[in-house]
């Protein structure tokens, strides 16, 4: 009778009305691509299939799953972080040689147009600001994202994608740099 | 502290910024950025539209809360038919 001795079970059959929205709003969170968190629900419920005489009723159903889940997460990180150079188009805006550090003249930033406007458009400028998010590097995205939209702890995120501290605020601060040039390009020019 | 440590590049200045949005920038931090603000008024500008960036993201986020997407009845009914075909298939 006691919490301790309760053995969960799986009923597969059950799973899609029971998780599957649980498991989606889960993975959007962190990977805001919505055809792939689909992909990664999917996989996760196959995985489940497949692995299912390894559960041990230890813990719920949804547990099991999100802990699955949580696997295929931080490997579409894995995969879409070691792309190197490929996919990523990171514009520098900092001089390398003698002036190392400083802004590279053409990039350096520009006044704003309206830019201290108390009464900015805010559901235009959003969906402005999410164009640019779009844009970014798949991995600048989800890691800017977890941080800034869902609003997720540093060591959450680095526990979560296996990186370290500095390497996530590195990556903030290009998805920033690049965001805020994006914004400048394309809603404040003047 | 010597001032030789206290200064840093417009790099060093903006990865600063980035951080203190988060409220993670140090103590220490903040005083060498202040200090290179004093020199330097493109990393004053870029700081400005930092902190202006951070609330277009409270945008960016309500307009991704009214925009979200779920799993259609579609995409359910279609998953449901995959576990069905599994366990025949088992």
């Amino acid at each position: 009778m006691s919490e301790e001795t309760k053995i969960h079970t799986l009923d597969p059959d059950k799973w899609i009305d029971a998780y599957a929205d649980y498991l989606f709003n889960y993975t959007i969170a962190r990977v805001s691509d919505a055809e792939k968190a689909k992909d990664l629900v999917q996989e996760t419920f196959f995985a489940g299939l497949k692995s299912m005489k390894n559960f041990e009723g230890k813990a719920s159903e949804r547990t099991w799953l999100i802990s699955i889940l949580k696997r295929k997460i931080i490997d579409h990180y894995r995969k879409i972080n070691s792309k190197k150079g490929k996919a990523e188009v990171r514009m520098n805006f900092y001089q390398d040689s003698e002036r190392e550090g400083d802004w590279i003249e053409e990039r350096v930033p520009q006044e704003w147009n309206g830019g201290a406007d108390a009464e900015m458009e805010s559901e235009e400028l959003g969906a402005a600001l999410q164009a640019c998010i779009q844009k970014l590097p798949e991995k600048y995205r989800m890691v800017f994202e977890m941080k800034t939209i869902q609003g997720f702890e540093t060591e959450d995120i680095c526990n979560e994608l296996d990186i370290t501290s500095s390497n996530l605020w590195v990556i903030i601060h290009r998805a920033r740099t690049q965001l805020r040039k994006c914004m400048e390009d394309n809603w404040f020019k003047k | 502290m010597a001032m030789g440590k206290m200064k840093i590049t417009c790099e060093e200045a903006t990865a600063i910024c980035t951080k203190s949005q988060y409220g993670a920038a140090t103590l220490t931090d903040k005083i060498k950025l202040n200090i290179h603000f004093m020199f330097c008024k493109v990393c004053r500008l870029f700081s400005k539209q930092n902190s202006e960036l951070s609330d277009m993201c409270a945008m960016a986020k309500r307009y991704q809360e009214t925009h979200k997407c779920c799993l259609s009845a579609e995409d359910k009914e279609k998953l449901k038919a995959q576990i069905k075909e599994f366990d025949k298939e088992k």
